[in-house]
């Protein structure tokens, strides 16, 4: 290309220009899929002829789109990331970009879909965001030479060789059930989880993202007891029903945030999207969000024993039944749990109260504190929301690197210290003895 | 339109079987062996057309009206020689369903091919959007010829403003939707070069977004010639969006009455335009410009997008044929009140916007008013119709001044 002169493009025909982009083979893989027998199969024949070979098959996502790319140079490419602030932005460079271009994941993810989500959001000068997305599993293999780092980046150092311990047993976990509810109002642990062999959110196609709602609803209605409840899917909702999951802050919108709409999570919007909570509202699961799953255990109160026993028991009991049907959750020994976006993996897991701390709040030392126990604070009203009435929201910094059980206990234990140093300051004592070391 | 489909897609249990064969213990097998996952051997889900076929029911744009489960399936299994499929083309009106008054066309072409391998759905949605404009059997007419044009020198105590806008699109490279970065920048390169040997009243200069300096920026919002990062989701929906502001920017003349908007929503937007009612200038400065951009980008072996069904090709196919824009900004305080003026504008072929551009309202009782067409009638005829309609609006405003009555004109015969 470049500024060589371009002779005229005759038109030509429909099979000579499919012919000339390699498409002529394609056909016959397509009339298969279009033949419904072919998928009538048990669950223990998952052979070979199902996961394909597609090889420039149109859709979904053939990817070749991306052999158009290179035909260009990697130089004529490269992303202008000179005034950008994110992770991707510091690692890619123009070698790497090189190197990983004309690589795809099986399902036909490229390093420029990895990226794009990246370089349409310079950043915060402040916030260091991640600015790359996984479209399925493998993406996090395929382009490990960009993920590796930046998963280094954000997550403490964590190294390619490092392993990843899961601990879902609920009784690992000390104490927990004595927070005081006078100052902790409510306590929530969340996380998310990707079913195996499905294309993540940024990439699925709507058969993909229909399939993982199908599956999700088959799970979720075997669960009973203090689990038992309803899906409510986006699109088919009430008036009434959507008013009640409003004033239960339990609803959630259309992605409105740019950083998730560029990498396209949101398309197709609501198709295949929906809510499942159960009847006593403390277990509430999201469809096809930002993740295939995310699951959400809360109650008010201090009690984030119950919450986590909730969580853990829930979450186990999915798993089970996902299994059942054949299916299971993205997941390995270096990763832990696979999530869309990299700052998730690991545990996937916030775990979080909403607590008074007014005095504390207003100490020289809270931020040193928050940072020694290594906790986070945000707004009541989520990520970038500024605190109202001195009330917090206090989480776990960490995902990766520490099982569940660790993670909840620090902001178990984190949180029982910071509401005795509130209580001293209260009766105007000093809170210096109390100060912890890094841990 | 969808009610076989949608049986099949309320079964679950078809669904649950597609999604036991694709395997995903298998997968799991495999993937907990790093080494077996090898870049570049292609495995995907494969779901029948039924499955991926869209839910429309609660849209309402030309795509949606259009897109039958048969044609999508037939046309699932095509893409363009650059790549662009059917699902890339119709997501931007899957995404935004429209509004029950304003009929949004739903669709973009990612390349010139789109027109031609898609044309099973486009060709009837030109058809709807085009007042029955049909591409398999009729020709659209290009004339550039400015000298045709009868009168068109407006009162200038009515008429604020006259404009001409249109697009151009350069052949053999992506449309924004689909373009790679590489291909945006070369659209960039092409079309400043050509740009630079403008002369005489049409020489100007270049400002690429990339680059401006604020003061750049504050005199080109000034002037009112900045565009900014789209935000309608009918545009960041199609792609068009990416890599902002990478190859984007604006040209203009020195004399501030010819610009050229690089990469927006087409590869180019040209606009000339001036204060005042001197529509025939504005026309013979459009036709001169365009010709001259046309006839240096030949020079180094380009050409534009057209041929002789659609006219000049575009990104969104309600600009297809001219994709001209031919308007002023004209004073009608009595007439805008008069219940006939949709009537008379319909009769005319005009249609009204505020002066804020497409969906703001009126100010004041001046009305941005325009030709409603655009394929299937040449640049000579649109500006003309637009030239005498206008005309007629004023006679109207001034007999209205004078307290006498108007009449509602005959209907333009459409071609």
């Amino acid at each position: 290309m470049g500024g060589e002169p371009r002779a005229y493009k005759r038109r030509r025909s429909r099979g000579a220009e499919r012919r000339a982009a390699g498409l002529s083979c394609h056909r016959t893989v397509t009339r298969l899929g279009r033949n419904i027998g072919i998928f009538v199969s048990t669950p223990g024949s998952c052979s070979n002829p199902q996961i394909r070979r597609q090889q420039g098959a149109a859709m979904p996502f053939g990817n070749t789109h991306n052999q158009l790319k290179m035909k260009f140079t990697s130089e004529q490419e490269y992303p202008d990331l000179t005034k950008h602030n994110n992770h991707m932005a510091k690692i890619l460079t123009p070698e790497m970009y090189e190197r990983l271009r004309s690589k795809q994941t099986p399902s036909g993810f490229t390093l420029d879909d990895v990226i794009q989500t990246g370089i349409d959001n310079p950043g915060h000068p402040f916030i260091m965001t991640v600015g790359c997305v996984a479209g399925d599993e493998e993406t996090y293999e395929v382009f490990k030479e960009l993920l590796d780092p930046v998963i280094e980046d954000r997550h403490g150092g964590y190294k390619p060789s490092d392993k990843h311990k899961t601990d879902l047993n609920p009784d690992n976990l000390k104490g927990g059930d004595d927070l005081d509810s006078d100052y902790v109002l409510s306590s929530r642990v969340r996380t998310g989880r990707s079913v195996r062999g499905f294309c993540l959110p940024p990439h699925c196609s709507r058969g993909e993202r229909r399939a993982v709602e199908t599956l999700s609803i088959e799970a979720l209605a075997s669960l009973s007891g203090d689990l038992n409840g309803k899906y409510y899917a986006l699109k088919n909702m009430t008036d009434a029903e959507q008013q009640q999951l409003i004033d239960d802050h339990f609803l959630f919108d259309k992605p409105v945030s740019p950083l998730l709409l560029a990498s396209g999570m949101g398309r197709d919007w609501p198709d295949a999207r929906g809510i499942w909570h159960n009847d006593t509202k403390t277990f509430l699961v999201w469809v096809n969000e930002e993740d295939h799953l995310r699951v959400i255990s809360m109650q008010k109160g201090g009690n984030m024993k119950e919450v986590f026993n909730r969580f853990c028991t829930g979450l186990t009991k999915i798993e089970g039944l996902f299994k059942d049907s054949g299916h299971e959750f993205m997941w390995n020994e270096h990763l832990g749990y696979v999530l869309t976006c990299p700052s998730n993996l690991g545990t996937g897991l916030r775990a979080g109260v909403h607590v008074k701390l007014p005095n504390m709040s207003k100490h020289a030392k809270f931020e040193d504190v928050l940072k020694r126990l290594k906790l986070q604070k945000r707004g009541t009203g989520g990520v970038d929301t500024a605190a109202v009435g001195g009330v917090f929201d206090i989480s776990n910094a960490d995902r990766l690197g520490f099982s569940e059980v660790e993670l909840v206990q620090g902001v178990v234990d984190g949180v029982r210290l910071l509401v005795e140093m509130e209580k001293k300051l209260e009766k105007g004592q000093s809170i210096d003895d109390l100060i912890p070391e890094q841990k | 339109m969808a009610s076989s489909f949608s049986r099949i897609l309320s079964s679950k249990r078809q669904i649950g079987i597609l999604s036991l064969v694709g395997g995903s213990v298998t997968a799991g097998y495999l993937l907990q062996h790093r080494d077996h996952v090898s870049a570049g051997m292609p495995v995907r889900r494969v779901y029948p057309s039924s499955a991926e076929y869209p839910d429309l029911r609660k849209h309402n744009n030309c795509m949606a009206s259009n897109l039958t489960p048969a044609i999508y399936t037939k046309l699932s299994n095509k893409v363009t020689p650059n790549g662009y499929t059917l699902d890339q083309a119709i997501q931007t009106g899957v995404d935004n369903p429209g509004h029950p008054f304003i009929k949004t066309v739903g669709m973009v072409a990612g390349d010139e091919e789109t027109y031609e391998v898609f044309a099973e759905l486009l060709d009837p949605i030109i058809k709807e959007r085009h007042n029955g404009y049909d591409p398999k059997v009729m020709k659209h007419p290009t004339d550039l010829d400015s000298s045709k044009i009868q009168s068109g020198n407006f009162d200038d105590r009515y008429v604020l403003s006259s404009r001409v806008r249109t697009g151009r699109s350069i052949r053999g490279l992506s449309l924004p939707p689909a373009c790679t970065r590489a291909e945006r920048r070369e659209v960039e390169r092409v079309a400043v070069d050509a740009l630079a040997g403008l002369k005489d009243d049409l020489t100007g200069r270049y400002y690429s977004l990339t680059e401006m300096t604020d003061k750049e920026q504050q005199q080109l919002i000034d002037d009112h010639f900045l565009f900014d990062k789209p935000v309608s989701p009918l545009l960041t929906c199609a792609g068009m969006a990416r890599d902002w502001p990478d190859a984007r920017g604006i040209w203009h003349n020195n004399d501030k009455t010819f610009l050229i908007w690089i990469n927006e929503e087409d590869h180019t937007r040209v606009i000339s335009m001036e204060k005042g009612g001197n529509m025939k200038r504005v026309f013979d400065r459009f036709c001169r410009g365009l010709k001259e951009v046309e006839r240096l980008i030949q020079e180094k072996g380009w050409e534009f997008m057209w041929n002789e069904k659609l006219g000049y090709i575009l990104t969104c196919p309600s600009n297809l044929g001219t994709g001209l824009r031919a308007g002023v900004h004209v004073k009608l305080p009595l007439l805008g009140k008069d219940i006939r003026f949709s009537k008379i504008l319909d009769n005319l072929r005009l249609q009204k916007r505020g002066t804020g551009g497409v969906d703001t309202a009126a100010v004041g009782g001046t009305f941005d008013i325009s030709n409603l067409d655009r394929l299937g009638q040449s640049e000579v005829q649109l500006v003309q119709t637009v030239i005498d309609g206008v005309n007629y609006l004023i006679e109207c405003e001034k007999r209205l001044e004078k307290g006498q009555d108007i009449k509602v004109p005959a209907p333009l015969k459409q071609k």
